[in-house]
């Protein structure tokens, strides 16, 4: 593990699951795979290929946006173990995003309102601190956020 | 090939029984499944019991007769129960025996299930990060169902009040309060777009139900319920299933629970019109929505209106979880399909009392869906 100043206070909740540290020129990305007879693309990553069963696989970044498929809220403290969240409980959304071409991804969405989101809506990968640790640690975590630059960009030109 | 028919259904209530073992609700279900039928324990030749909590659920015989019979243990999450009654069926329809039982026992703590993820092949972040809760599913599901269908909040609030409603006149259900679609729909939401009142509960309980060759019923009962399909099957590549941290882009995949649908139509030489009474897999509202296109019995879309007009109700055309559902009744694992399946033989028998359906139910219908993808269809007739 890095430590870095940016990084020290911070750790990943597993490796192999998104680039990281984030940098100025590696910015954030999900780690997904590529089947190397098929081609089907997985996240996470995995070694078998679930379509033809091969067991030749390549890394592969996945797209770091993409659309709102479906979404759902989690508004109470879901079971400990195995979830590591705060003590202090928070709701917050889920939903699937549509990576165009590769694959539909779950993940925490930053938006805890379903009254703000809605299926369609252009979505960007970004990290949040889910949890600290007794030391102090930030526990991050991938989660995929409303992307206005987007839809501005989109009504501006329509 | 033999045919295999119900001549004994037994049900131990479903709910919270502080200090009764689940080998004790499973004796108790299996002692009213053989007075129903008429037979004693040593005349059975074989069994098949599922449970999630007991891990030898075969233990059973030391509550009931050390016989030295075959009982196996079998589990397919959700389905377990759909999975006992085919493997009883197709014990008497190969020849292997003429007089076998499915039994099926549960007793899960409160509150929802908190299993570790890498049971279910799934990495730990997934679960400390809060995304590892089957009940995720069930509200994107509905989510993007009403978004693509038509459904309203309104619509989830009437399958609850329904379901509860039946319940209510369901002596062995666990939820027996009445509650109106608006009392539902005040309750706090859960899993948007899902409310507390919208969801099932784990909880307790056990049934059994006895078989023999259909040229033996005579001996037991002028009334056996034919099995005429058992169908199961588990996800296919692309559908969209609980617990899926990712699935693949492109064509629509259908659910499990189609494929096990058409399956056992197809072998019961029955379509969805014979249909005259239906208990689906209703984890929560929504599920039940969705369930009614996924098994044929309505085109996507149109449970807005059967369900605004009481078509799912008991006196509707077409009754669905007509004893509470797992709305009602709560989910034992390992026994909630042969609760199903004791519901539809008392219907077809015309007994269900102040839950009969009118008229003369011919066939019924029974459906299980669970984790990881799983399905189970049974299609009974008299
Ligand atoms: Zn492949």
């Amino acid at each position: 593990m890095t430590t870095t100043d940016a990084t020290r206070a911070q750790q990943p909740v597993a490796d192999g699951l998104f680039t990281w540290p984030p940098t100025a020129d590696r910015p954030t990305r999900l780690i997904g795979s590529e089947c190397a007879d098929c081609g089907l693309v997985s996240f996470p990553a995995a070694p078998d290929c679930v379509r033809c069963a091969s067991a030749e696989s390549r890394q592969r970044l996945l797209a770091d946006r993409g659309t709102l498929w479906t979404y759902t809220t989690q508004d109470f403290r879901p079971p400990s173990p195995p979830y590591d969240g705060p003590e202090t409980f928070e709701p917050y959304a889920v939903g699937y995003i549509e990576l165009p071409g590769e694959l539909l991804v779950e993940a925490r969405l930053t938006e805890p309102d379903p009254r703000r989101l809605r299926i369609g809506q252009a979505m960007r990968l970004t990290l949040v601190p889910y949890t600290v640790r007794d030391d102090g640690t930030e526990v991050v975590t991938f989660a995929f956020t409303p992307d206005d630059e987007t839809v501005g960009s989109q009504e501006a030109t329509t | 090939m033999t045919e295999a028919v119900i001549i004994g259904v037994g049900l131990h209530p479903f709910g919270r029984f502080p200090g009764k073992p689940a080998l004790d609700m499973g004796a108790d279900a299996v002692r009213l499944a053989l007075a129903d039928a008429g037979v004693k324990w040593p005349q059975i030749q074989g069994g098949y019991i599922g449970s999630y909590e007991v891990a030898n659920p075969d233990a059973i015989v030391g509550r009931l007769g050390l016989t030295g019979i075959p009982l196996r243990g079998v589990f397919n999450g959700c389905a377990t129960a759909g999975t006992a009654i085919a493997l009883a069926a197709r014990a008497i329809e190969t020849g292997e025996h003429d007089l076998t039982i499915a039994i099926g026992l549960d007793k899960h703590p409160r509150g929802a299930f908190a299993a570790d993820p890498s049971v279910a092949g799934i990495p730990s972040w997934y679960g400390q990060t809060g995304l590892f809760l089957t009940t995720h599913f069930f509200g994107m599901k509905i989510n993007r169902y009403m978004h693509e269908h038509g459904i309203s909040h309104e619509t989830l609030a009437r399958v609850a009040s329904k379901n509860f409603g039946n319940a209510a006149m369901n002596e062995k259900a666990w939820r027996r309060t009445p509650l109106t679609p608006e009392e539902v729909l005040a309750s706090p939401v859960l899993n948007y777009p899902l409310r507390q009142y919208m969801y099932c509960g784990p909880d307790e309980g056990a049934a059994a139900i006895v078989l023999c060759r259909a040229d033996q019923a005579h001996k037991y009962t002028p009334t056996p319920v034919r099995v005429r399909s058992t169908a199961l099957r588990s996800r296919k590549l692309g559908a969209f299933e609980v617990q899926s941290p990712s699935f693949p882009v492109g064509e629509v995949v259908e659910s499990p629970t189609v494929d096990a649908s058409r399956a056992a139509y197809e072998l019961a030489g029955i379509g969805p019109e014979d249909v005259d009474v239906a208990q689906l897999q209703d984890t929560d509202a929504g599920s039940e929505i969705i369930h009614m296109a996924e098994n044929g019995l309505c085109k996507d879309g149109e449970q807005e209106r059967l369900i605004a007009e009481g078509a799912t109700e008991i006196g509707g055309r077409l009754p669905v979880n007509t004893d509470g559902g797992l709305l009602g009744n709560g989910e034992p694992i390992g026994a909630s399909g042969l609760r199903q399946i004791h519901e539809i033989v008392l219907q077809l028998r015309g007994t269900a009392g102040a839950r009969q359906i009118p008229g003369t139910p011919r066939v019924g219908y029974t459906h299980l869906y669970g984790a990881p993808g799983a399905s189970a269809v049974t299609i009974l007739s008299t």
